[in-house]
């Protein structure tokens, strides 16, 4: 592939050949890595380095930090930068969109395949250019790549699969088709010498002594039983490269002068850091109110499989028929069944706890519940709107059981009755 | 020049019939008036006449000269010119075969064969002054009214550039002799003035009692100007100069009128002999000064305020004599105006007087009245420099009088064409005015000749602007510092060929619908009508490659004068930013205006509904129609519209990919004016794609057959995209030298193409499926379990979550979080394995397979 590439970007300056490609490969697999390896290959080249033009969009360029170019009118004021002609334009002020196009068309089209300097376009993220209006600017640049004007390559960077599909069929059929696919398809072996040749230290570092002994103590961290276990699962989950240097990175930040090997122990807690559920993370803060509104709202989860909810299913004050009656007031009519009592589940449990809790104010309660809402833990089925009173607003839980039972394992000084609640669901009735 | 827009003007015959044609009921005239409502003021145009005609370009009419007036049978007022062109219509490629720079003012004369020269009355404009020079010589001076006077000095016919034929010249110069006669004939067509001319004479000149004043004020201060500093100088031309707006200016110019018919006849008779003695000039003009420093003494009689008025009388008398005998020697040539005048002198006095108050009566008088007048002026205007010079040197002394007279003035209309030259070229002033103060023998003299330049060139400069930039400048790619390699071996030679963007010699297997169209454009040009064709294909299929390669033809036809010149345009839909654009493109390639879309739409509309009578057909290429479409579709309603137009003079050829489109998107009124000339590009066959890539490669021996034939196959069943099997056949190329670099098998084979075509057309999405991590993969199946599960191709994170766990057991992993399951998720939907929901609703977020389940289970058992 790095040959590919490289052929064709040499063809494009050596022989002023007009190409086109596309680069695909999922996040992190180093697509424009790759492209940063050639061009620098290239450009050791005496003959090209003087030739080359280039224009990347979208990223790579120290000023710009992707995503900018988002419509063809500042996509072309910046290639029109990047080729510097502003200089040709003088002070001749741009006035529409329009006749930027012409003048940037205008350029390429003097040139012929001989005399022109090549023109290199690097796409990056090459899906939002097709979003353009048209997707005018690439049907322009990839005509251009298939005319005897300008040497033009262009290339494109990104993610998405279904890239060619994106494109419209005129522009489809000027695209020369080349695709330049990226995978992750290297196994757990290989990535085990990723791990090592990250971490290790290079040849050049100027304390020889402990650049040995850092490179020892990872050549056995990579043979550790913990530090492959570790690595196995994160190898798992995903073959982003960029996953690891994150792991790499929680771990040698440990490294003090005390402690000046990371060790498998080091790389565990990183990577326990590094995998750990973030909602279950704000779980830990919460009040022993908003745990036990939590709990109630899992039961009713799993009485009513995943139907929505509102404040005053969870708090039952007054009395069932109540509760039912405002229920079916704020549901579809086709509702399938009345409500059984199970309603008041946070009502009663208070009730029989009222020894060991305090009995909370219906207000005190709401304020619980809004702060939940503010967390998202609990997220509204539509916006939520003037008229509606936030008692009776559809609430839906964004947490899984197994989340909330995680985090009750570890909140800290929970009450026994509380934890055995949550685990007693319908049997508790 | 816009009065034609602004005011309705009135066609009527100057005089009766000449001649008759009873057979073809079309009856000659000598001349036509041109009436303005408006202003209640005509103007008589002659045969032989110079004059402007409505053209393309609004602020562009044609040069050309009246040789024949009718009527036809239809009554039509028609009309026969010989045209001029000007530089602006002569190919911009041919223009460096003048090898010199071309004033504004030059025009050439026409013999391009392919114009029309019948036109309409109606689009005469005015009459002008074309002055015929020979090669060498410099433009004279053109002072106020540019737009007026143009001249030639060269013939042009189409290839190149030619001197002037003796005949021509002879011709022209005749005509603007006898432009003169007409004329002032024409001025005695207005009876009353003639009636009584001595009455209006003393009326006119009580009426200008102060007048006189006026002038000598005038000429005093400028005098002591020109004693002082070069800028008061400056200054006070520059008030004069402004005071001619003024009605009191006018007056004063009037008042010495008698020297503007000679001043006239100084425009045309001294630039026309020029070629001849310089002697005999100089009488000519001093005897016109004089005749103005003379009628000044005698209408102002007394006021001493010119120090040497007696001189003056003195030295007019002198002159007197001069201009007589310079009369006697005119007499003798065949200009019998320069005889008319000379010896009804004072009678033209009193007329021309008459003739310019009765002018100043009508101050209303539109532009051709008014320009001739007010060129005068100028021309009069130095020569009451040169009057005032006279003067001075006369009262120097006696003596030395007449030669120095003759000498100044001789000097004096060489400084003029000096600054004639200045105008010309005005970046390199201060040379030339020194230059024309060393010609004059006295010093103050030629600071009076400086006066004029100065102001001339601070006036110019800014308006023409040349030290900026110019406004037009084209931008381009820097130059490559080496020069591209040309092709070593076979496979480089061959991948150069099978470019899409080389241009083969011809286009094989589109030979039937390259005739097609080429009939319909040349037969739309021999009749010099307009026509619409709308032409459609898939993409790939030569649609734009074959109507360009019509266009070449046709112009190589169009050079070989085998058919009539024509425009062509090209417009692409996909290149312009909004379809308005279109006009302003059009319009842009038509006459090199820039306009907005609007006011662009309403030129070419004009452009194309009214009758032009020096344009060429205009070949329209409209690429990418479908892109023009617009809700109330007035770009393609107006696009097709014209072409119906009896004069439009326009072919449109339409391009778009889908064979309905006029069914399908336009309208009813839109699609009925695109007329049912269609044409349909099938896809390629695949015998086709065989002959298109083996004539590209002939004489390359770079492809096995039958690999040709795979690649042409596969494509033909695919879509026939012509650019596609290019593309595979060019990197099937690469590969094969890729591979071939140990064996050098310099061939490309079967396996090469193969290779080649499974990298362009193979799936990507089992591959990247296969490529993805282990819980990626699990995900995946959880997916699938849980659409077998519900039934329904669309599932929440949380299902799908509850599945992975439970395969996670089944394998024996540690299940993840639900922050690495998102992840997952994410990723995939980056990828666009599955199309996901926005993820701000978490665990609620649905999830689907953007591809087969049944390709996703392949590629996921086949590990």
């Amino acid at each position: 592939r790095h040959s590919h590439l490289l052929e064709l970007l040499k063809r494009t300056t050596v022989h002023g050949e007009s190409n086109s490609a596309l680069i695909i490969g999922p996040r992190g697999s180093g697509k424009t890595a790759l492209l940063n390896h050639v061009l620098e290959d290239l450009r050791e080249m005496n003959q090209v380095r003087e030739n080359l033009l280039e224009v990347h969009l979208n990223g790579k360029n120290p000023f710009l930090s992707g995503l900018l170019q988002t419509n063809d009118k500042v996509a072309l004021k910046e290639i029109t930068r990047q080729l510097q002609l502003e200089n040709v334009v003088g002070d001749k002020v741009f006035g529409s969109f329009a006749e930027n196009l012409a003048f940037l068309l205008e350029a390429l089209r003097r040139g012929n395949r001989t005399s022109s300097c090549p023109v290199l376009f690097v796409l990056d993220e090459f899906d939002l250019f097709v979003h353009h209006k048209n997707q005018s600017l690439l049907y322009n640049l990839f005509d251009i790549s298939q005319s005897a004007q300008t040497p033009v390559t262009v290339i494109g960077l990104t993610c998405r699969q279904d890239i060619l599909e994106l494109l419209e069929k005129r522009v489809k059929s000027r695209f020369s088709h080349r695709q330049i696919y990226l995978m992750n398809s290297f196994d757990f072996k290989e990535y085990i010498k990723i791990f090592k040749k990250q971490l290790s230290l290079p040849a050049e570092f100027p304390d020889e002594a402990f650049a040995q002994k850092w490179n020892n103590n990872v050549q056995h961290l990579s043979e550790d039983k913990t530090v492959r276990d570790v690595l196995q699962k994160l190898f798992q989950h995903t073959k982003d490269l960029r996953s690891l240097h994150l792991l790499l990175m929680l771990a040698v930040s440990a490294v003090t002068t005390h402690h000046p090997l990371p060790t498998a122990a080091d790389l565990q807690e990183a990577s326990r850091q590094h995998s750990s559920d973030s909602r279950a993370n704000i779980v830990h803060g919460l009040s022993v109110l908003e745990i036990c509104l939590i709990i109630a709202m899992k039961h009713l989860n799993e009485v009513y499989d995943g139907e929505p909810f509102n404040f005053q299913m969870v708090y039952n004050g007054e009395s069932n028929a109540r509760a039912s009656q405002t229920l079916h007031r704020s549901l579809p009519s086709n509702y399938p069944f009345s409500l059984p009592p199970t309603v008041t589940e946070f009502q009663k449990f208070i009730q029989r706890k009222a020894h060991s809790m305090y009995n909370f104010e219906k207000p005190v309660v709401m304020k619980a519940f809004e702060h939940l809402l503010q967390l998202e833990l609990v997220k509204p089925l539509e916006r939520p709107s003037a008229r509606a009173q936030r008692e009776y607003l559809l609430m839906k839980l964004l947490l899984d059981s197994s989340q909330i039972m995680e985090a009750l394992q570890v909140y800290p000084n929970c009450p026994t009755d509380v934890k055995q609640w949550a685990a007693s669901s319908l049997s508790w009735l | 020049m816009n009065t034609r827009q602004q005011t309705k003007l009135i066609y009527s015959w100057y005089g009766k019939p000449l001649s008759s044609d009873r057979k073809l009921r079309t009856s000659q005239y000598k001349g036509i008036f041109i009436t303005s409502e408006s202003t209640k003021t005509e103007t008589c145009i002659q045969l032989g006449d110079f004059i402007l005609v409505e053209g393309v370009n609004a602020d562009q009419p044609y040069v050309a000269q009246l040789m024949d007036l009718y009527e036809d049978g239809a009554q039509h007022k028609r009309a026969v010119v010989q045209w001029f062109c000007r530089l602006e219509e002569i190919p911009q490629n041919k223009r460096k075969l003048l090898k010199r720079e071309i004033s504004a003012q030059e025009v050439f004369f026409d013999q391009i064969l392919g114009y029309d020269t019948d036109i309409a009355a109606e689009t005469i404009i005015k009459s002008i002054m074309v002055l015929p020079l020979h090669l060498g010589e410099e433009l004279p001076v053109i002072t106020l009214n540019k737009e007026q006077t143009f001249y030639v000095k060269q013939s042009w016919d189409g290839k190149c550039f030619k001197v002037l034929s003796p005949d021509t010249f002879s011709k022209l110069k005749e005509a603007n002799k006898k432009r003169g006669v007409i004329t002032n004939t024409s001025k005695a067509f207005v009876p009353s003035d003639i009636l009584t001319p001595v009455k209006k004479e003393t009326d006119s000149v009580l009426r200008s009692a102060t007048k006189p004043k006026n002038v000598d004020m005038e000429i005093e201060s400028k005098h002591s100007a020109s004693k002082s500093s070069l800028a008061k100088e400056r200054h006070s031309q520059r008030v004069a100069k402004n005071d001619i707006k003024t009605p009191t200016a006018r007056k004063k110019l009037e008042l010495s009128s008698p020297t503007r018919s000679k001043g006239r006849l100084l425009g045309s008779e001294v630039l026309g002999l020029l070629d001849d003695d310089c002697d005999a000039i100089a009488p000519l003009k001093t005897s016109a000064t004089k005749r103005k420093v003379k009628f000044t003494s005698d209408t102002s009689g007394s006021p001493p305020k010119i120090p040497c008025s007696n001189d003056k009388a003195k030295s007019t008398s002198e002159t007197a004599e001069h201009h007589q005998r310079f009369s006697d020697t005119i007499r003798l040539s065949p200009y019998t105006r320069v005889k008319d005048f000379s010896g009804k002198d004072k009678n033209l006095h009193e007329k021309d007087d008459v003739l310019s108050s009765v002018g100043y009566q009508k101050p209303s008088s539109q532009s051709p009245v008014l320009t001739p007048r007010s060129r005068r002026a100028c021309a009069q205007k130095t020569s009451a420099l040169i009057a005032e010079q006279i003067s001075l040197l006369e009262s120097h002394g006696k003596l030395a009088a007449e030669e120095d007279f003759l000498s100044g003035s001789d000097s004096s209309y060489s400084s003029s064409s000096e600054e004639e030259e200045d105008d010309d070229d005005v970046p390199c002033t201060p040379e030339k005015k020194t230059k024309s103060s060393r010609v004059f023998s006295t010093p103050k003299s030629s600071r009076k000749s400086a006066v004029h330049t100065p102001v001339k060139t601070v006036k110019k400069t800014p308006s023409q602007g040349t030290p900026r930039t110019p406004r037009n400048a084209t931008p381009e790619i820097p130059r490559r510092i080496q020069a591209a390699q040309e092709p070593a071996s076979v496979l480089e030679e061959a991948r150069l060929r099978l470019h899409v963007s080389a241009i083969p010699e011809s286009l094989p297997c589109r030979e039937e619908e390259f005739q097609d169209i080429y009939n319909f454009v040349e037969s739309k040009l021999i009749d010099g009508t307009g026509g619409c064709m709308y032409i459609s294909g898939v993409p790939g299929t030569g649609k734009t490659a074959t109507v360009h390669e019509v266009i070449r033809c046709l112009q190589r036809a169009a050079e070989n004068d085998e058919l009539p010149p024509f425009q062509f345009v090209e417009i692409n839909g996909m290149k312009l930013t909004d379809p308005h654009q279109a006009y302003v493109q059009i319009l842009e390639f038509l006459t090199g205006q820039k306009v907005t879309a609007t006011h662009a739409a309403v030129l070419l509309a004009k452009l194309f509904s009214t009758p032009g009578p020096k344009r060429k057909t205009t070949v329209l290429i409209v690429d990418e129609l479908d892109l023009l479409w617009t809700r109330k579709q007035n770009v393609m309603y107006n696009l097709f519209d014209w072409p119906t137009q009896k004069h439009s003079k326009l072919i449109i050829l339409a391009i778009a990919n889908t064979m309905d489109l006029p069914e399908r998107i336009m309208m009813n009124r839109v699609a009925s004016r695109l007329g049912l000339t269609r044409m349909s590009f099938q896809p390629y066959t695949y015998k086709q794609l065989q002959q298109i890539i083996s004539s590209r490669l002939k004489g390359v021996k770079a492809f096995e057959e039958d690999a040709v034939q795979l690649v042409s196959r596969k494509v033909a069943a695919l879509s026939g995209d012509a650019r596609r099997c290019l593309d595979i056949c060019r990197r099937a190329t690469e590969i094969c030298e890729f591979a071939g670099e140990k064996r050098t098998p310099e061939i490309v084979r079967m396996a090469h193409v193969i290779e080649a075509i499974d990298e362009m057309f193979s799936s990507p999405y089992a591959n990247a499926i296969r490529n993805a991590s282990l819980h990626e993969q699990i995900f995946l199946k959880a997916i699938l379990a849980e659409f077998r599960r519900a039934g329904v191709e669309e599932a929440t994170v949380q299902q799908i979550y509850h599945h992975h766990v439970a395969l996670c057991r089944m394998e024996g992993l540690q299940s993840p979080t639900v922050s690495e399951i998102m992840a997952i998720c994410s990723r995939l939907g980056a990828c666009r394995l599955l199309l996901v929901e926005a993820s701000n609703k978490y665990l609620h977020m649905r999830v689907r397979l953007n591809l087969g389940q049944d390709d996703v289970m392949y590629a996921l058992r086949e590990e």
